[in-house]
């Protein structure tokens, strides 16, 4: 009998090829019109370090972590110690591994998964051959898995040419081979792992990563300046030819300094401008998005979050980085945090980061996770784009000291593209006047943190402040990564009988109180979900009074991504 | 009276100094040489024929940093040491703009030393204009990197013991395309050089010694000390470098004049949205 999910683990050493068995799986997995989520974990080396791909199918759109893993693909057992703790298994779980590895590790066998011998090479390939050519145990295990779950061979096939097709030809004949072993090899198994036959939508396949930087290019992004950081480096590699090919241009800066500051200076000449980068980043940008605020010059900040404080876990995931993004940065200088609640959700909210720093003329931080950020899922395409809006360069009277910062009922005010003649105006960090010139007294200086502050409070972000799944007395109120994982525990609490229901922040700061209180509306339990120690989400809409005080909180800090049997255990 | 524009002119009426005051008064206390580099930016600039609206000032934090604030040109005053990073964004987003770095030595030397070098190196089509007054103005009176080793201050009693910072030199290495000195005290020769370091292309750096007549009075016998032309121009980087290293900091002119491109700005639409999107698509009706 079909499941409707099916979850596997493909690890092995450096070189032993995990990721590209995961990847190849997945590619497969999309073509025969599955959706799906592949994750990874990774060693402490830059390269050929020990690594696991974590892969999820359905024939429904599936993103959080499962509570534990059907099927561990062993390709080799080097290092796989480290691992354990993020890939559960339990005595329904089947481990495979290849004999000649050895015997499986207690810290796997503990689970008393159900264990399988596989030899997952070429029984007639010599060893010189092997030697030489490798054996190619990753491509064989993909074949296999894929085969197993009721992937045709077609599709395998397609995705080896899809994922390595650039390689040699001598190469490609050498997986081809490899693969066809693997497909052969699952008749001798006695193990079903198929899924539920899907509806063959047309989905994409997409990173969280890749999807905020198209949804920043949708939202008319032009000039990035960035600096690489784990696990954002890979966003704007992707995003960099592509900026390129649509007439921007991406600057690898010196610094998260220059970044942010590349990114002030292109803004104010006319061009929306974005940074990428991570929480260290995002500490060394504190003060120039103050001077974003302060000046009034919109910018968007990507900080795709992993374990802090410090220099932390770089490439593992944590949602600690709420309070420096509400709040980073000396003096009152508020500013909009939003955080997508998907992968897919990426694209709209990269888009709409632009939209609103354009039109509010500030600084957007877009808190997406190392999670979301490298996940690589197959999704339904976005259909809902968020409504364009743009910046106000024209109005106000010309003429010498131009108002830029005028104090008029709409504290939106123009903010004229320099070359425009007539309009001249300054940027200002320092406390300034209405035509932007520095003063030191106090009624400007109250009157332009007001008029900043209102920009904020009569910012309506419409459908977009969140989401409400389900319903029910009981509401998981979360953002980000934990999003996922959250609606899975209340689909079960629900079916067991306790309708509970989340509710999905996308808009962080300022709170959306409203339509937060209507989603709170009949709720008489509400928990705060976040993976952080400080429980961040949690003190700041209480400090707010967005919440109840009976309201509780999860908290705990990364990098085990949290899990529906974990949240449902709290509520239950 | 008024200078005609030159044969670089953008637009039809002669410009008059007096266009790009912005008529605000300087924070500037009365004998400070920033006045003099002001007056040498606005008669650079009518020279060129640049209108205000075509030109804009970027600056950090320190006494030189305010100096957009007094021009009538579009500007941005940011934080201390970043306006290189600033108009470097700037002038990528709007090639079509003059984009002028101004600043002090603090500014441009301490905090914001590690973008001067690879401002240098990118060598991005712009001007950056040093006020150099070789002390912390702002902050009433500490070493500047450009400091005398033994210059006494209350921070630093007996002088903060460091080698001073040369920054025609550092300029050279890192890769600026044009470096000169000039000094506040003849506007009129600082006019002649801001005209050639903008028209020449590439990451132009001028030096200007303007003195500090509050925290550093001695400086009013700068004028005494500075020399004209006393360099010959090196066309070769490392041979200007090697004669910066051993300058005594007065020799006034053009001290380097490279033969590098400047960078590439154009960026041409070559895609679409719809191309890009095509990779992502998995399924029924790929």
């Amino acid at each position: 009998m079909a499941r409707s999910s099916l979850s596997l683990v493909f690890a092995g050493s450096g070189g032993s090829g995990a990721m590209t068995a995961g990847t190849l799986f997945l590619r497969a997995a999309a073509g025969a019109g599955y959706f799906g989520v592949m994750t990874q974990l990774f060693g402490a080396q830059v390269r050929g370090g020990e690594s696991a791909a974590l892969v999820q199918i359905s024939n429904e759109p599936i993103e959080c972590q499962p509570d534990r893993f059907d099927v561990f693909f062993a390709i080799d057992w080097d290092k796989v110690d480290q691992f354990a703790a993020e890939i559960p298994l339990d005595k329904n779980s089947v481990v495979i591994s290849d004999p000649s590895a050895g015997a499986i590790p207690a810290s796997i066998a503990k689970s008393k998964p159900r264990a399988l011998s596989v030899v997952m090479s070429d029984p007639t390939m010599t060893r010189l051959a092997r030697a030489m050519r490798g054996k190619r145990s990753n491509i064989f295990v993909a074949g296999l898995a894929g085969t197993l779950a009721g992937i045709v061979a077609a599709e395998l096939r397609a995705a080896l040419e899809t994922v390595l097709g650039h390689k040699s030809e001598e190469v490609m004949a050498a997986n081809a081979a490899a693969l066809e072993n693997g497909i052969k090899a699952a008749a001798a198994i006695d193990l079903d792992l198929r899924v539920t036959e899907p509806k063959h939508e047309s989905r994409w396949l997409i990173t969280g990563n890749e999807a905020i930087g198209l949804g920043a290019l949708r939202g008319g992004i032009k000039f990035v300046g960035c600096y690489p950081i784990t696990p954002a480096t890979d966003l704007v590699e992707w995003l960099s030819p592509q900026l390129h090919s649509m007439g921007g241009r991406l600057i690898l800066a010196e610094d998260e300094l220059a970044s942010i500051n590349m990114v002030l200076g292109a803004s104010y000449g006319g061009q929306p401008a974005m940074t990428v980068t991570a929480g260290p980043g995002l500490s060394l940008m504190t003060e120039a998005i103050g001077l974003g605020v302060a000046a009034e010059i919109p910018a968007v900040i990507v900080d795709v979050m992993r374990a802090g404080p410090s220099t932390g876990i770089a490439s593992k995931t944590e949602q600690s980085d709420l309070n420096i993004a509400i709040f980073g940065g000396h003096g009152d200088a508020p500013r909009i945090v939003i955080a997508p609640l998907s992968v897919g959700d990426c694209l709209a909210t990269g888009e709409w980061a632009v939209y609103v720093a354009e039109a509010l003329q500030t600084p957007v931080i877009v808190l997406s996770d190392q999670m979301i950020g490298q996940a690589k899922a197959i999704i339904l395409p976005p259909s809902k784009r968020p409504e364009p809006m743009k910046r106000r360069t024209n109005g106000g009277a010309s003429g010498a000291q131009f108002k830029r910062y005028a104090l008029t009922a709409d504290p939106i005010t123009p903010m004229p593209l320099p070359g425009t003649e007539g309009y001249e105006w300054v940027a200002e960090g320092l406390t300034h006047n209405e035509a932007g010139l520095p003063v030191s007294g106090a009624s400007a200086h109250v009157a332009q943190i007001n008029k900043r502050a209102k920009k904020l409070e009569q910012f309506d972000p419409g459908e977009l402040w969140g989401e409400v799944y389900g319903q029910g007395d009981t509401a998981i109120l979360t953002f980000g990564s934990s999003v996922a994982p959250a609606r899975e525990a209340a689909r079960r609490l629900t079916n067991a009988g306790r309708p509970t229901r989340v509710i999905a922040l996308r808009v962080l700061s300022p709170v959306p109180f409203k339509p937060l209180a209507a989603a709170l509306k009949d709720v008489r339990r509400v928990l705060v979900l976040e993976q952080n120690h400080s429980g961040q989400l949690y003190r700041h809409l209480l400090g707010q009074k967005a919440l109840p005080v009976s309201a509780e909180s999860i908290a705990r800090p990364g990098p085990l991504p949290f899990r529906p049997a974990e949240i449902t255990a709290h509520i239950a | 009276m008024s200078d005609t524009a030159t044969v670089e002119t953008h637009c039809v009426r002669d410009l008059v100094e007096k266009d790009f005051s912005s008529g605000a008064h300087p924070i500037w206390c009365p004998g400070c040489g920033d006045y003099g580099v002001l007056a040498g930016l606005e008669s650079a600039l009518v020279k060129l024929g640049r209108p205000p609206h075509e030109v804009a000032l970027v600056s950090g934090i320190g006494c030189s940093s305010r100096l957009p604030g007094y021009m009538s040109c579009y500007g941005f005053h940011g934080v201390h040491g970043r306006a290189l990073a600033a108009a470097t964004g700037l002038k990528l987003a709007r090639p079509d703009l003059e984009v002028i770095t101004v600043g002090g030595d603090g500014d441009g030397f301490s905090i914001g030393g590690n973008h001067f070098i690879h401002a240098c190196r990118r060598n991005v089509d712009m001007l950056y204009l040093v006020m150099d007054n070789r002390v912390y103005g702002m902050t009433k009176g500490q070493p500047s990197p450009t400091t005398e080793p033994d210059w006494d201050s209350s921070l630093t009693p007996g002088g903060i013991g460091i080698r001073p910072f040369n920054p025609i030199s550092m300029a050279i290495a890192a890769g600026a395309n044009f470096v000169a000195r000039g000094f506040s005290g003849d506007p009129k020769g600082l006019a002649d050089l801001i005209v050639e370091a903008i028209k020449w292309p590439g990451f132009a750096f001028l030096e200007v010694l303007s003195p500090c007549i509050t925290f550093r009075p001695e400086e009013f016998d700068w004028k005494g000390k500075v020399r004209h032309d006393a360099v010959a121009v090196k066309n070769d980087r490392a041979a200007a470098a090697a004669a910066a290293l051993t300058d005594d900091g007065f020799s006034l002119g053009v001290l380097f004049r490279g033969a590098e491109a400047a960078a590439e700005v154009s960026s041409q639409v070559r895609s679409s949205l719809a191309a890009i999107e095509q990779q992502f698509m998995v399924g029924a009706t790929q």
